[in-house]
């Protein structure tokens, strides 16, 4: 077995059924390769039944699964890190980015687009740079009855308590940088912090419940500039959340809307 | 160019894509192969070979010279993903699908290829970083990609030396595959790409997988790549990277006519085949065999990840890297 040998005989005397199973194992591990990946078209499926929240500038969804390298460069950039990546057990295509803005919303505190400019295959749209031309959702009061402002109620202290992690920029006190949302308090008469926190210009506003003018009641009431970038959802005080943001799958991608 | 080389090249392809190495006659060898094979099988030679097996096995001589350097390389570039990130070194930003390296755009040849033909449309970044990859690697030799860089080979390594472990004590066999099975997979995921409009390999790739765990931390992921070692270890020696990754074949494509790979020296060559032994794509060393080759000196074909594997464990320096144009020692220097 050590020197010279021309051919390795034992493979020469089996040849025949050997080289059958070899095929036969080959097809077997090639349709199970084939197979493992159709997880993917399955994975799609459940990122349209279920969509989450993708980086400003997404194209629509669809697309947007295609074009995605899933190389998470829109992750390294977010100054407060709002953008996760999908693992294979998050119900999206695995590697694709999502935001959960419960958690951490996208307030454009990079001063938008830092993500969009990242991407290196057109999957955030390289058409949009301003962030009131993102479309990534629209907010909708989910829970009408436990808004604060709808009973009339106002708010003392941080927005979301003590345990918090998220942070948001808060120009009055820093231009360039978030600040954690636990160290922020408030003392509201009236609870309004998606509007005052809405880093949209009239994307939201508190109009009147009734027409009485005694009547504190307020509704928030989302208009149509609303980017769906979720700060609301994030900033809303009570548990579980009143305002949400219902996510855009079709409709997002700036190019197809001016086609 | 040297006389050959278009036979060579395509013949390299066309092992790569699965064919089988063919045996040459006399009239395929180059003139001083003819006179080298004559004397290597005079009794003479052959007796001397023997004795030079059997002194060089008492003291063995295998290096692993290339091997550390080859796992610093793995270590290094994919350490480099994760401290850019963790703690904003901004030197090699992203996964391994696509990525700016010192802000220069880097985009992986396959996953780049899918997204193509799944999408549809490719801007501009894309572009500049696929051929970024792509002149790399035309210069540097295609699967230079799987061991100097893919996290997996490092992993799948380990993986084999297990298995080899185990057969040794019989209690795992390796179940060799067809070799054509990757070219038809190639074809399937890029087929598959472009119907469903998905890149659906992605899914699957060890290889992107393995790197934004790295990076990003995305565990769960690497339960597909735990299973595809055991069945390494347990079942098939080296499976996925011998047998189905297309990005293999990807970058095996982009670098086949690089200039940068190994070279066989049939003259120093003691032909006991250490070096097919420990090779992750045997058939490019088929002209290690006696009779084998075609030239006195040969350059391996565009499948060899320039590994270097065969050049620690030769113990008669029949194998070296070569940069053709630079390295090219005439005859005269021996």
């Amino acid at each position: 077995m050590t020197d010279e040998t021309p051919d390795r005989p034992e493979k020469r005397l089996a040849k025949g059924g050997e080289e059958r199973r070899r095929f036969l194992r080959s097809v077997a591990v090639g349709s199970a390769v084939v197979g493992a990946s159709l997880v993917g078209l399955l994975q799609h499926k459940l990122a349209l039944a279920a969509p989450r929240l993708r980086p400003p500038g997404a194209i629509d969804e669809e697309a947007f699964l295609a074009a995605c390298i899933k190389c998470g460069q829109c992750v390294q950039v977010c100054p407060i890190e709002a953008i996760e990546l999908a693992d294979l057990n998050d119900g999206l295509s695995n590697g694709t980015p999502y935001i959960v803005a419960r958690d951490q919303a996208c307030d454009f505190s990079c001063d938008a687009t830092q993500c969009i400019l990242a991407c290196p295959t057109g999957a955030l749209s390289h058409l949009i740079d301003k962030k009131e031309q993102v479309k990534m959702g629209v907010a909708a009061l989910a829970r009408p009855d436990a808004c604060l402002a709808r009973q009339g109620k106002g708010w003392k202290g941080a927005a979301r308590g003590g345990a918090f992690d998220g942070v948001l920029r808060w120009s009055e006190v820093d231009r360039w940088k978030a600040q954690p949302v636990k160290g922020h308090a408030y003392d509201l008469e009236l609870c309004d912090l998606c509007v005052q926190t809405c880093p949209i210009e009239d994307a939201i506003a508190l109009e009147p419940l009734s027409a009485d003018p005694n009547d504190k009641r307020r509704t928030p009431v989302v208009k149509s500039a609303c980017v769906g970038c979720g700060v609301c959802e994030m900033m809303c005080p009570v548990e579980p959340v009143a305002i949400e943001v219902k996510v855009t799958t079709i409709g997002r991608d700036p190019a197809r809307k001016s086609a | 160019m040297t006389p050959g080389f278009l036979s060579r090249t395509l013949d390299g392809l066309r092992q790569m894509l699965g064919g089988t190495p063919v045996k040459p006659t006399a009239a395929d060898m180059t003139p001083a192969m003819v006179d080298l094979l004559a004397f290597k099988k005079t009794p003479e030679e052959r007796k001397r070979r023997k004795e030079a097996i059997k002194a060089e096995r008492e003291h063995d001589q295998t290096s692993n010279k290339w091997r550390w350097r080859r796992w610093a390389s793995i270590i290094l570039i994919n350490g480099l993903f994760l401290a850019s990130f963790k703690v904003d070194l901004q030197l090699i930003e992203g996964a391994l699908t696509a990525s700016r390296v010192v802000g220069f755009h880097f985009a992986d040849l396959n996953s780049s290829l899918q997204l193509m033909l799944a999408h549809g449309h490719v801007v501009l970044n894309l572009v500049i970083g696929v051929t970024t990859v792509f002149l790399l690697y035309l210069i540097a030799g295609g699967r230079a990609f799987c061991s100097w860089v893919c996290p997996y080979h490092l992993l799948s390594e380990i993986a084999e030396k297990l298995h080899l472990t185990l057969a040794e004590k019989r209690l795992v066999k390796d179940h060799a595959l067809d070799r054509r099975l990757r070219p038809v997979l190639f074809v399937i995921f890029a087929g598959l790409a472009f119907a469903s409009g998905y890149t659906l390999f992605e899914t699957i790739s060890p290889v992107g997988i393995l790197s934004r765990a790295i990076t990003y931390g995305t565990l769960i992921g690497l339960i597909w790549v735990a299973l595809l070692l055991a069945v390494e270890v347990l079942w098939s020696r080296r499976f996925w990277c011998r047998y189905v990754c297309p990005i293999g074949l990807t970058y095996g494509i982009a670098g086949t006519v690089a200039p940068v790979r190994i070279l066989h020296i049939a003259d120093n060559c003691f032909h006991e085949g250490k070096c097919r032994d420990v090779c992750l794509v045997p058939h490019v060393l088929e002209m290690t065999k006696l009779g084998y080759g075609r030239e006195t000196e040969t350059p391996i074909g565009p499948d060899c990840t320039r590994c270097a594997m065969c050049i620690d464990v030769c113990p008669s320096g029949a194998l070296k890297f070569d940069v053709k144009g630079l390295s090219r020692a005439p005859e005269a220097a021996e």
